[in-house]
């Protein structure tokens, strides 16, 4: 069963709708990430389940029980859902050990279980010997540490994690992405995670839900997303690269399909109920090459990205379109330089 | 964003909070308007007709509204002057000297009528002891319109200082070091770029001095009635102590005519704060520092000046008053007595119990408003009620109506025995309890508002998630992070209440006297030695719960202490 389920769930502000007619169900210990721009209703749609807001239609489930639905409406504090708030919402008038022990001491359990289970949790998340510390006291990193051990000692079957990383350093949201993967593996609960950075997200989920205008586009394994977009909004934003118009010449049931692009017939991926005719093509950096035997088609370097290991090229072709293809960085082509491309491998986007 | 309380015990909580606000904020305002225009339940226009009609209340008014602009000018230049030294030059001793400006505002009005009586009169110790009193038998140089400009100006000072200053901590600095980088000396800045900002401060601390100004009854009880100068506050008054509740339908068509001059100019206020410009509200905000150079030594003796003249003179002299055995005895080595203290504090039933009245009533006052004011911030603001406005605007209505609208408006709903319990609370303590309640509501809440949010919503909704209830959170998340705060807005409600006159002028009776009370008694029947401990007495005790609310001050939401930097 479903650890929690939505059910054709809308929430208005106003006129717009931050969640329009969502339909989700996360499985018992499944870490699903929420990717979205921001104003998507990534937040919304975490504050509904956590109970903070009502849904003006539809339902939503944890286990079997309806929290939210005509005429039900059950309180956060009755939810047993755990919460990882972006300001980690650490009490500044509690120590350390008191914010950990707080959900127990709330539910009057023994003070000998509440001092074992706070060394439990307190070592869980490596911060040993600090149960005496004030929050103010704690870098971001260890604050985000507390929030977790804070969700560990409720022992909540689901915990909601809101942009847990985004008052981070860089340097540090490595090393806490690892600290949730961990705590993940050791709480066995099940996560909805949002996020505006697609690296995070395809990190550590299982399976990625895509959000934008209230809307869920698609909900898949980080693989399948990348590699099989169900359109370009989700294209763009789960990837690089580019989305460009071509003709689709023949198609196979085995999944793939010849497609007309740039003035040449290419081989690319298709769904197998793919029909011929005009389509979006989604072109990965790696879908590209750079050839010299003539195969392929002119195009022109305007910028050229340095990072490290590998370097990403833009270039554009003689329609104008902008591609990014990323090479190794031991032979790269100077900006303004011509270059022939060939075209390996594409995903040609479904038509709804 | 609507909200609706999630649990049954927060709804009724909150159900309950808003019904007390209601009755102690709205109905009796409400039961007022009702008695000017419709006093025998139907719409009746004769007694407003005649109230409006009489050539007395006309002079009234005109008095009114003539020390009240007056006072607020001098106000505003006092205000605004200081404002602008204290935020931009550096000066030295600011601490100190934001302390003692705002002394008037915290001091009670009647008091500080009394010292500057005290100071200046024929019969002044002080003056006589150094051989310079006015000769004997001459009028007191401060009765009349001039001495209550004065003094209001004075009083009201403090609160365009406050408005002001809080406009120039949010004047963005950029706008200021354009004009330098321009080439503009401080004094030209200040011509034509501060000042201009700062209209609104200057319009808002204006608008807050008027309605002080109007409302007030110490100053013009004290300096206008022995002159026969009479202004609206001072007339309701003297029209209920002098024919009883026969004419409350009378009163109370003119404390609507007050109350329409303290609201309208509450409306304006209002008007104008919306109308504000917030585009130039920047981070960079932090005000320029000028040097004064060579003219700093002479500006702060200038400012201490003032203040030793303003300040401390008149409370030497009421100090000096307290110290003779009577009125025109020279004070010397001979003379002076703790006798009066004896008095006031032990012999006399009439000061002792006034002060123990005043004490209780403004210690429970303090206590209920805050206990009421923690739960109430809450639903309004961490939980964002939808009503918070409403509610605001409500708490606000008794404490910007004159005392007496407020004290007329008491008497009116609760003359009548309470329904069910089948007793008067009029002409018993309660009913200044309950007056209290209503008038000093907004100065508990809006501490608790302003700490409020400030805080993290997330901090309470992280106890929701933890499974903490209502009470719980409140008691474990919300009263902890607020109780500062939330105290100082006690401190606040026992300072006002302590040093109030105007709603128990007309709400006392015999056993039910407050320190106000007894002071303006003692001062009418020419007890002055007496009525001078008393108002010794009052500012020890300001002096005092001054300095208790400084132990918090650090840990005391930004703003709610009005004499803190």
């Amino acid at each position: 069963m479903a650890a929690v389920t939505l059910d054709s769930v809308t929430k208005r502000f106003g006129s717009s709708a931050a969640i329009d007619d969502v339909s989700l169900a996360v499985a018992e210990g499944e870490f699903l990430a929420v990717l979205g721009p921001s104003g998507c209703g990534k937040s919304t749609l975490l504050r509904l389940i956590a109970g903070f807001e009502k849904p003006d239609k539809g339902t939503i489930r944890l286990g079997a029980n309806v929290v939210s639905g005509p005429g039900i409406d059950i309180a956060p504090e009755d939810r047993h859902i755990g919460m990882v708030f972006q300001s980690y919402a650490l009490w500044p008038h509690m120590t350390v050990a008191e914010n950990i022990s707080y959900p127990m001491r709330v539910r009057n359990a023994q003070p000998s279980d509440v001092a074992r289970e706070v060394g439990v949790a307190l070592a869980a998340v490596g911060m040993e010997g600090m149960g005496e510390r004030r929050p103010a006291e704690l870098s971001g990193g260890q604050r985000q540490r507390v929030a977790l051990a804070r969700c560990l000692t409720m022992r909540a079957r689901v915990v909601l994690l809101d942009e847990p990383l985004a008052n981070l350093d860089a340097h540090l949201r490595a090393r806490m992405l690892a600290e949730i993967a961990s705590f993940r593996s050791l709480s066995h609960a099940t996560l909805i995670y949002v996020t505006h950075d697609q690296a995070e997200a395809f990190a550590v989920a299982d399976r990625v839900a895509v959000m934008e205008e209230g809307r869920v586009r698609q909900v898949a394994p980080p693989a399948v997303l990348y590699r099989t977009p169900s359109d370009s909004v989700v294209s763009r934003f789960a990837g690089g690269g580019a989305v460009v118009q071509g003709e689709i010449t023949a198609t196979f049931g085995n999944g793939h399909a010849t497609a007309a692009l740039f003035g040449k017939t290419w081989r690319v991926r298709a769904a197998p109920a793919q029909a011929v005719g005009p389509a979006e093509i989604c072109i990965r950096p790696e879908d590209l090459r750079i050839v010299s035997d003539g195969s392929g088609f002119g195009a022109t370097v305007v910028r050229v990205l340095y990072q490290g290991g590998r370097t990403v090229i833009e270039a554009t072709s003689p329609q104008g379109t902008t591609l990014s293809l990323s090479l190794s960085s031991t032979d790269v082509p100077a900006p303004g330089t011509a270059v022939h491309l060939a075209v390996i491998d594409g995903w040609v986007i479904p038509q709804h | 964003m609507l909200w609706i309380p999630a649990s049954r015990g927060e709804r009724v909580a909150f159900g309950a909070l808003l019904a007390i606000v209601a009755l102690l904020a709205v109905v009796p305002i409400a039961r007022l308007i009702q008695e000017a225009v419709a006093p025998g339940g139907s719409f009746d226009a004769a007694i407003l007709e005649r109230v409006i009609t009489n050539p007395a209340v006309w002079r009234a008014a005109r008095n009114t509204l003539g020390v009240s602009v007056g006072g607020v000018v001098l106000a505003l230049v006092l205000g605004g002057a200081f404002a602008l030294l204290v935020t931009l030059t550096n000066v030295r001793s600011k601490k100190l000297l934001v302390f003692c400006f705002m002394l008037p505002l915290m001091i009670a009005p009647q008091v500080t009528a009394l010292a500057w009586i005290d100071l200046f009169g024929p019969n002044s110790t002080l003056l006589g002891a150094l051989g310079i009193a006015p000769p004997p038998g001459t009028r007191h140089p401060l009765y009349g319109p001039e001495g209550i400009i004065l003094l209001l100006g004075i009083e009201y000072a403090p609160v365009v200082f406050l408005t002001v200053r809080a406009g120039l901590r949010a004047l963005p600095r950029d706008l200021v070091e354009s004009a330098q980088s321009a080439g503009a000396k401080p004094w030209r800045i200040v011509a034509t770029v501060v000042l201009p900002l700062m209209m609104p401060a200057f319009a808002a601390g204006g608008m807050l001095a008027f309605i002080g100004s109007i409302g007030n009854f110490g100053v013009p009880a004290f300096l206008g009635i022995p002159a026969g100068f009479t202004v609206l506050v001072t007339l309701i008054y003297q029209r209920l102590a002098g024919f009883g509740n026969g004419v409350l339908s009378e009163v109370a068509a003119l404390s609507l005519l007050l109350a329409a001059f303290a609201l309208g100019s509450l409306a304006i206020n209002g008007w104008l704060a919306r109308r504000r410009d917030v585009r130039v509200t920047t981070w960079m905000t932090a005000a320029p520092q000028w040097s004064l150079g060579r003219w700093r030594r002479p500006v702060e003796v200038a400012c201490w000046s003032a203040f030793a003249v303003a300040l401390i003179l008149p409370f030497l002299a009421l100090l000096a008053t307290a110290l003779v055995p009577a009125i025109g005895v020279p004070l010397d080595a001979g003379t002076v007595t703790l006798a009066n203290f004896h008095f006031v504090l032990l012999d006399y039933a009439a000061t002792r119990r006034a002060f123990i009245n005043s004490a209780s009533l403004s210690a429970t006052a303090a206590m209920v408003l805050v206990f009421l004011s923690v739960p109430l911030g809450y639903s309004l603001v961490v939980r964002r009620a939808a009503v918070l406005r409403a509610v605001t605007f409500a708490a606000e209505l008794p404490y910007a109506v004159p005392g007496v609208v407020l004290a007329i408006a008491m008497i009116l709903c609760l003359l009548r025995p309470l329904p069910l319990l089948g007793f008067s609370l009029y002409s018993t303590i309660w009913i200044i309890l309950v007056a209290y309640l209503s008038r000093f509501l907004l100065l508990a809440l809006r501490p608790v508002t302003n700490a409020l949010q400030q805080i993290d919503p997330s901090l309470d909704e992280a106890a929701r998630m933890s499974g903490a209830r209502f009470t719980r959170r409140l008691a474990t998340v919300i009263l902890p992070l607020v109780a500062p705060s939330a105290l100082a807005g006690g401190v606040l409600v026992f300072l006002s209440a302590f040093n109030e006159l105007t709603v128990s002028a007309l709400l006392w009776s015999s056993g039910a006297e407050t320190v106000g009370v007894v002071l303006f008694s003692l001062e009418q029947a020419g007890d002055s030695v007496s009525a001078a401990a008393v108002a010794v007495v009052a500012v020890v005790v300001t002096l005092a719960m001054m300095m208790v609310a400084n132990a918090l001050a650090s840990r005391v939401a930004r703003g709610v202490l009005p004499w803190q930097p």
